[in-house]
């Protein structure tokens, strides 16, 4: 039998976090309602499951998502993980070539070369050493871009890397020690017997020059043995418990699971497949206007995961989606942030008792607008919207048009999600009472939580589709503005909502767009945003101020965007215009 | 009797000794942008919840100082936290960061 001692540390530490990970990932998805696991049972027996192999194979191994953000850091992730599953599936394969028994021992791939030291008697001996030395060559080279990674990050486009936690630094260092250590024990290895192959022959000649290898060479496979018992000890409380929680989350998700309002098993598996990778710092923009740090993702995880939440790091966010749109895992950043929020909350409920006096008696038309809230305190938008249906002869039902109720996403961003049910169900009974085939929002907030939350059995749409939708259809004529403006897309619409075309085909058709870098998705947020509970004053204008600087360009004569809490925000601080979307089509329409 | 639209407040002691003013100074630290409102009112008059309830926002705050838990406790869950009372502010109180921080002091303090 192959046997040393040292190889009981490595099994010792492989066995114990296979234990430990089936126990957490039983645990966390036996937490979930009896209706999701009986879908990811359904899935397992689907066409699913090749979905399934194709995402862990891009996104767990080759990190296709982070290649797109930026070669380098791709290549760098994508050698770590890439190329410790084919040194893994090489090194088994070599296993089965050198013994006849099939049943191998779990450490004889890893330990290979200790325990066979005669080449001549190995089948494909040259071919497995050549793979063998290119796959680490492929991942070493990934570790000299990683610590070059810490010294100077912007060669990774990125302005900042993660500051890690103590159990990161212990797992960081243990990983970046094996492929070293590997290489120095294997070279000692082939430096007495001339069993290795391209790079661990000459690595190792070059070794047996300077050192006595004889006496060395055992000491470093305790070593490599040693070093990979702490990675596997300290993985779990650690950022690369993400390695095997991705490859989970990606089976739950192709089941058709996902964080909606509470913090489920589920969640406990986005939370703990987030890399740290810090893509989503850059994007943040508290993080880059303000320099606070406290709500990134990429922080915040880390805290929930060391049970260590702070309020600040819960409410100091503006919901803006921007490092949600920016994360390579596609984790569900904004949910798991405001189920978080409604986990901490366990106040007394709100009391709605004087809903009932609010009237739901309507004339009935095919057409409901509700201006929402913002609209209401920036007049000029509703007003352009009532002209507009006037100028098309639209009959239409201002449902609040005597001030209004909420819709309620100020109060589920909040946290307070079965509070937030008691406004819906109310406003649920006006629209029905309206009778109308269509609801028509001016506000991004409202048509989110309208669109995704009510469940409403009429059409939704904010006041940019209804436009596209009439212009389509020939109802719209429009006068075309010799103006050069920006559009700025509002979260909840743009990357929040996905409507990103309707307006700019109805602007195209009006005035002359100017083109910035931080559009559709990349759009930024103005700062005033409703989901934000700590900015003050001199925070909302700062972050203002810099979107607004951004999004502008030379040419533009005006900002125009589709938002009323966008525009009152963006004009505290612009030198031009700022106007909505609707204050233009209606200056723009044909009587 | 003749109905102006407006009702006279019934007169009343704040009696400041058995008042508790924990709130205040709880606010003054988390929301320090408490202290900079200046009762003008423009809260209450486009308030969403106001306009069907007896939520008065400039009310709270001026009982937030005088130390009145027990009527701010029960105004305060009528707020549908819109956000329009923070829009009109002159004084750029955060109001919804006021109004989360005094519901969790609440709890807190089990009233
Ligand atoms: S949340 Fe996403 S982008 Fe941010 S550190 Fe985690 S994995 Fe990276
Ligand atoms: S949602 Fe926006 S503000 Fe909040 S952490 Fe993400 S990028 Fe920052
Ligand atoms: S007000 Fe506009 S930009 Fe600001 S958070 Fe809302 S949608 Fe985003
Ligand atoms: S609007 Fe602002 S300053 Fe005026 S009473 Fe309300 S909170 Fe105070
Ligand atoms: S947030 Fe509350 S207090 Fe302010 S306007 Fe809305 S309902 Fe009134």
């Amino acid at each position: 039998m192959k046997f040393d001692w040292f190889v009981v540390p490595f099994a010792v530490g492989l066995v114990g976090l296979i234990l430990f990970l089936t126990l957490k990932y039983v645990r966390w998805i036996l937490s979930l309602p009896k209706e999701e696991r009986k879908k990811i049972r359904k899935s397992f027996f689907s066409t699913k499951i090749f979905a399934f192999v194709w995402e862990v194979f891009r996104e767990a191994l080759l990190h296709v998502r982070i290649f797109k953000k930026n070669i380098i850091l791709g290549y760098m992730h994508s050698s770590f993980a890439f190329g410790w599953f084919l040194l893994i599936v090489f090194g088994a394969i070599e296993v089965e070539f050198a013994n006849s028994r099939h049943a191998n021992h779990l450490y004889e791939p890893i330990f290979f070369r200790f325990f066979h030291r005669d080449p001549s008697v190995l089948e494909h001996h040259a071919f497995f050493t050549f793979i063998m030395d290119a796959i680490l060559l492929y991942i070493l080279s990934g570790l000299l871009l990683a610590l070059t990674k810490r010294l100077y990050s912007r060669l990774m486009g990125m302005k900042k890397t993660t500051r890690l936690y103590w159990t990161d630094k212990i797992a960081l260092y243990s990983l970046w020690l094996i492929f070293p250590l590997r290489l120095l024990a294997e070279s000692s290895t082939a430096g007495i017997y001339a069993n290795g192959g391209f790079m661990t022959n000459h690595v190792g000649s070059f070794l047996a020059n300077l050192l006595p290898l004889e006496k060395i060479m055992y000491p470093l496979w305790w070593m490599y043995s040693i070093d990979l018992f702490l990675f596997f000890a300290f993985l779990p409380f650690s950022r690369y418990m993400h390695i095997p929680t991705e490859i989970v989350l990606i089976a739950l998700r192709q089941a058709g699971i996902y964080t909606k309002n509470k913090i489920t098993g589920f969640s406990q598996l986005e939370i703990n497949a987030c890399s740290s990778c810090g893509i989503c710092i850059d994007a943040c923009q508290i993080q880059d206007v303000l320099g606070r740090q406290n709500m990134i993702p990429a922080y915040l995880f880390q805290k929930i995961r060391h049970e260590k939440v702070l309020k600040p790091a819960l409410y100091d966010c503006l919901i803006c989606g921007r490092c949600e749109e920016a994360c390579p895992v596609n984790i569900n950043i904004l949910n798991i942030k405001v189920a978080k929020r409604n986990e901490k909350l366990n106040h007394k409920h709100q009391q709605y008792d004087y809903l009932r006096q609010v009237t739901t008696e309507l004339p009935k038309t095919q057409i409901a607008y509700f201006a929402g809230c913002m609209s209401h305190l920036t007049p000029s938008i509703k007003k352009a919207m009532v002209s507009i249906f006037e100028k098309t002869h639209t009959p239409f039902t201002f449902i609040d048009e005597d001030g209004s109720i909420c819709c309620g996403r100020p109060l589920q961003l909040s946290g307070k999600i079965e509070d937030a049910k008691i406004l819906m169900q109310k406003n649920k009974e006006i629209i029905a009472a309206s009778g109308a085939e269509i609801l028509v929002t001016s506000c991004p907030i409202c048509y989110k939580v309208f669109n995704e939350e009510y469940q409403l059995a009429i059409k939704v749409m904010h006041h940019s589709q209804l436009f596209d939708l009439w212009s389509k259809q020939g109802k719209l004529k429009l006068n075309a503005q010799p103006i050069k403006a920006s559009y700025h897309d509002p979260c909840d619409l743009g990357r929040g909502s996905h409507v990103y075309d309707a307006p700019r085909h109805i602007l195209n058709q009006v005035i002359t767009l100017q083109e910035t870098a931080y559009q559709k998705e990349h759009s930024l947020c103005c700062g005033g945003s409703l989901g934000n509970f700590y900015f003050q004053e001199k925070d909302k204008v700062q972050v203002a101020q810099d979107a607004y600087d951004k999004i502008m360009t030379n040419h533009s004569e005006m900002l125009i965007t589709s938002c009323p809490l966008c525009k009152k925000t963006f004009q505290k601080v612009a030198e031009k215009p700022v106007i909505d979307l609707a204050e233009i089509i209606d200056k723009a329409l044909m009587q | 009797m003749k109905n102006f639209g407006f009702s006279v407040n019934k007169s009343r002691v704040i009696e400041y000794d058995q008042n508790d003013r924990a709130l205040f100074y709880y606010l003054m630290r988390v929301e320090p942008s408490v202290s900079l409102c200046i009762a003008c009112g423009a809260c209450t008059a486009t308030c969403s919840a106001g306009a069907f309830s007896s939520l008065d926002f400039h009310k709270i705050m001026l009982s937030i100082r005088r130390g009145e838990k027990v009527y701010i406790a029960k105004e305060i869950t009528q707020c549908m936290l819109c956000g329009k009372c923070q829009l009109v502010c002159p004084k750029n109180v955060n109001t919804r960061g006021v109004i989360l921080q005094i519901l969790s002091f609440l709890q807190s303090s089990q009233l």
